[in-house]
């Protein structure tokens, strides 16, 4: 064999091996993700059934309820226009708080309640997730009116050289 | 004053880069001889400016000057002195100080420790250098500058995130830094080789150890910072396929193919453009990660609070230097010839294997990470991608990886028979096969056969290198004097030999801590009243209650432990809820008793009801420290590698030696 030919193969292969590689690590993908809603899209019913995603918003104050076993939690996620109840079993992560942005990740039940097998807050006490700061203001600019004290502590500040 | 000192040595390293950029460069074009020599004069002087202003900052630090911004921000006057420093580079324009600091230490040891390469590119290398950093600090002047005052001045600070106090999150920054800033000088040479033209074996040589010691520190950085989240972060997981994370394995990952690539192009001067283009993106893939970082496009629980001026100036400087030298690539590279035919069996083809699982690994992550955005662009919704996915592609391709590793350096340059290999490798093939026999039986009731597989690639990882040392020794003069010789070999042109050895033995302990981990750890979610047990993984857990314990600069809510195995107390751990009295902050800090084949986790979620109950997290973690102690042999590997006395011996006794090891190796 002429090793243009060899090359020819070795090229060949690797297109083919490259092609059925980036098709299942697609597919794969497919079944990985999880798209996320905003409560009132959850409301409006374009959340999937069967499938996991996640939803997110800021924790409505005084929705936090423990439940019996003390470990299941409930609470309202909110994007200021429609509110999502949510029921998780677990430690939930530090920032976690009332009036705080979260993400949560589960699938809806049949009564309404989304339950989450995931919570997220952040790292960081002025971070927002962007889904998060998006969905409020999108509601925002539908005219919701945004409740006080959720500005970022970042803005406003008086700045001198 | 000093803070505007500190500001002021930041304008004049600027000016100083933009000197640098330009003169030894102009010289090496035109044969200008003095402009030449101003390259390491001016590396030095850009060394001490950023030292000047990296001080200045500090101070202002030790002093608690809360009328600078940055200072107020991230410290406050109860934080402890080890704190105070390392919250220099605990936010945004304070690390990005300490990157711009280390890229001029770089810069400085580039001018320092090459003595014996040509002046021409030296002065090459050290002008690319001051690009780079004529990038970054136009980016901090422009957009972050750590020494902006504030007015009027707060009476105290608002304390550093209570997650960065602490000593593994002190220096996991700046390691992670010098890997990151390291690859810049592996840029630098392959842009410097670019522009002269001269692609060669000692071109590579040169640029080898500059790449192994940044892969070195990028490796020690990705494996703290790994440690790092399972002890605070309170989750007992140790990667999170977290888009920062991602960030800083993508350079890893190319970094790791290129310094395999570059033995290719020092020893067969093959693979020479391939080598030049995975530099180029090892450093494209840094500056990637520092975007992400920095510009909050993804989700992450890293991101700092940003800033979009920030994302974009980066975004921008991103497109210069990657459109910038891929240009230069497509102009120059065809002009390098690829030298040196081999066969299919010969270790070229294993170490091309290897670079082609390495950025196949890359393109994974760097797709996996990129998917929300691509999806955002396409108005295809808001996606996240789950971890199972990185997990499965990276278990799809990493036993073709194993099984790689232990061929390659098994097989000869250029060609070799199967029989020969077969000669050496044979009892550590059967040897793996009874590791796979013998733990697929049924008594360890695994429920995957990825345990058997796992094992089994790890002790074929391990047998073949120490078939290899074996037959390397045997070649040099007998058995029977195994000692010395390794002796000898270790003071001669031996230790990059070693140093591979041991790295690829470092690839298999982590090998066998993930499998293990992932198949045999336990977590349990439990509400626990004072004296109450709990019986996890053979482990009695005996809650004993919770106290009221301060702090420095918090006040802890300290629970107390007792676990016992049977009727023996194995140890006591008091895992701490603390909440941090600058900010508020709620941290949860977790015990662990570590142990070289088990760890014993808890961390407290938060009080129940009014008995004194606590909602707790028990973990049982088995070889998870193999993860780490792999990770750790992996650079101790490289630093053996760097240290082997052919990259510093000049001239003549240096090709000889190169010679050698060729011999020895061919």
């Amino acid at each position: 064999m002429k090793a243009r030919q060899k090359r020819l193969i070795f090229v060949g292969v690797a297109v083919i091996g490259v092609g059925i590689a980036a098709t299942l690590a697609l597919s794969a993908l497919n079944s990985n993700i999880a798209y996320f809603f905003s409560p009132s899209q959850v409301h409006a019913g374009e959340h999937p059934t069967d499938a996991v995603f996640r939803v997110g918003g800021l924790v409505v104050e005084d929705t936090l309820k423990r439940q019996e076993d003390g470990l299941t939690v409930r609470f309202d996620v909110t994007d200021n226009a429609r509110t999502v109840p949510v029921s998780y079993t677990g430690i939930l992560p530090d920032l976690f708080g009332e009036g705080q942005g979260v993400v949560a990740k589960g699938r809806i039940g049949t009564d309404g309640v989304f339950y989450a097998d995931q919570v997220l807050a952040k790292h960081d006490e002025s971070y927002m997730p962007p889904e998060v700061e998006d969905t409020l203001q999108t509601a925002h600019a539908e005219g919701v009116v945004e409740t006080a004290g959720q500005s970022m502590p970042a803005a406003g500040r008086t700045v001198t050289q | 004053m000093i803070p505007e000192l500190g500001h002021f040595a930041l304008i004049l390293a600027l000016l100083l880069a933009v000197v640098q950029a330009a003169f030894p460069l102009a010289g090496s074009l035109s044969g200008n001889r003095p402009w030449m020599t101003m390259a390491r004069p001016l590396a030095y002087g850009q060394l001490t400016l950023l030292a000047v202003a990296f001080a200045a900052l500090t101070q202002a630090f030790l002093t608690s000057d809360f009328s600078v911004l940055y200072v107020a921000e991230h410290s406050n006057s109860l934080l402890p002195t080890i704190y105070k420093v390392s919250a220099v580079w605990g936010g945004h324009e304070g690390s990005l100080l300490l990157w711009v600091l280390m890229m001029a230490a770089w810069g400085a040891a580039v001018a320092a420790f090459s003595k014996n390469l040509p002046l021409t590119v030296v002065s090459r290398v050290i002008s690319v250098q001051g690009m780079i950093a004529i990038g970054f600090l136009l980016f901090m002047l422009l957009t972050s500058n750590p020494f902006e005052r504030i007015f009027p001045v707060p009476a105290d600070g608002r304390d550093l995130n209570p997650l960065l106090q602490d000593p593994g999150l002190a220096i996991h920054p700046p390691m992670l830094y010098m890997g990151y800033v390291g690859f810049s000088v592996a840029f630098a040479f392959a842009v410097a080789a670019l522009i002269g033209g001269r692609l060669d074996a000692a071109w590579a040589r040169w640029s080898r150890p500059w790449t192994t010691v940044a892969w070195v520190f990028l490796t020690i950085g990705i494996m703290l910072g790994s440690w790092w989240a399972y002890y605070e972060l309170g989750w007992g997981g140790w990667w999170f396929w977290d888009p920062v994370e991602n960030a800083s394995l993508m350079p890893w990952l190319v970094g790791t193919a290129l310094i395999h690539s570059l033995a290719v192009t020092e020893k067969r001067a093959a693979f020479k453009s391939w080598t030049v283009l995975l530099a180029i993106c090892a450093f494209s893939l840094s500056l990637l990660g520092t975007f992400l970082v920095r510009s909050g496009v993804l989700t992450s629980v890293h991101a700092f609070a940003t800033d979009p001026s920030r994302g974009l100036f980066i975004l921008i400087f991103l497109c210069i230097v990657v459109g910038g030298s891929l240009a230069l690539y497509a102009w120059r590279a065809p002009e390098v010839s690829d030298g040196g035919r081999f066969s299919l069996l010969s270790r070229e083809s294993a170490l091309l294997g290897n670079n082609l699982i390495f950025v196949a690994f890359t393109v994974l992550v760097l797709f996996g990470t990129l998917a929300p955005l691509i999806y955002e662009a396409f108005n295809w919704g808001k996606i996240s991608v789950g971890f199972p996915w990185f997990n499965k592609m990276f278990l799809a391709l990493s036993p073709f990886l194993a099984v790689l590793i232990g061929i390659g350096p098994a097989t000869r340059w250029k060609h070799d028979e199967p029989v020969r290999m077969l000669k050496t490798l044979w009892w550590a093939l059967a040897l793996s096969a009874t590791v796979l026999v013998i733990s697929a039986l049924p008594v360890f009731s695994t429920n995957t056969l990825w345990v058997p597989v796992g094992l089994a690639l790890a002790a074929w990882l391990f047998f073949a290198h120490v078939a290899i040392v074996y037959e390397r020794l045997r070649n040099k003069g007998g058995l029977s004097r195994m000692g010395p010789a390794i002796l000898a070999d270790l003071r001669g042109g031996g230790r990059s030999f070693y140093g591979m050895v041991t790295a690829h033995v470092g690839v298999a302990m982590f090998i066998v801590g993930v499998t293990v981990l992932s198949n045999y750890q336990l977590e349990e979610d439990v509400r626990m009243a004072p004296g109450d047990s709990y019986e996890l993984a053979g482990y009695r857990f005996e809650f004993l209650g919770a106290q009221q314990v301060p702090g420095p600069n918090y006040m802890a809510q300290r629970g107390a432990f007792n676990v016992y195995r049977g009727e023996r107390r194995v140890t006591q751990l008091f895992p701490e809820k603390r909440a941090y009295m600058g900010g508020g902050m709620p941290m949860t800090e977790a015990a662990i008793d570590p142990g070289l084949f088990r760890d014993i986790y808890v961390s407290l979620g938060e009080a129940v009801g009014n008995g004194g109950d606590w909602a707790l997290r028990l973990y049982y973690k088995p070889f998870v420290r193999w993860i780490w102690l792999g990770a750790i042999l992996m650079a101790l590997g490289g630093a053996l590698a760097v240290s082997d006395p052919r990259y510093r011996l000049a001239g003549a006794r240096a090709r000889k030696s190169a010679a050698d090891t060729a011999a020895v190796t061919a």
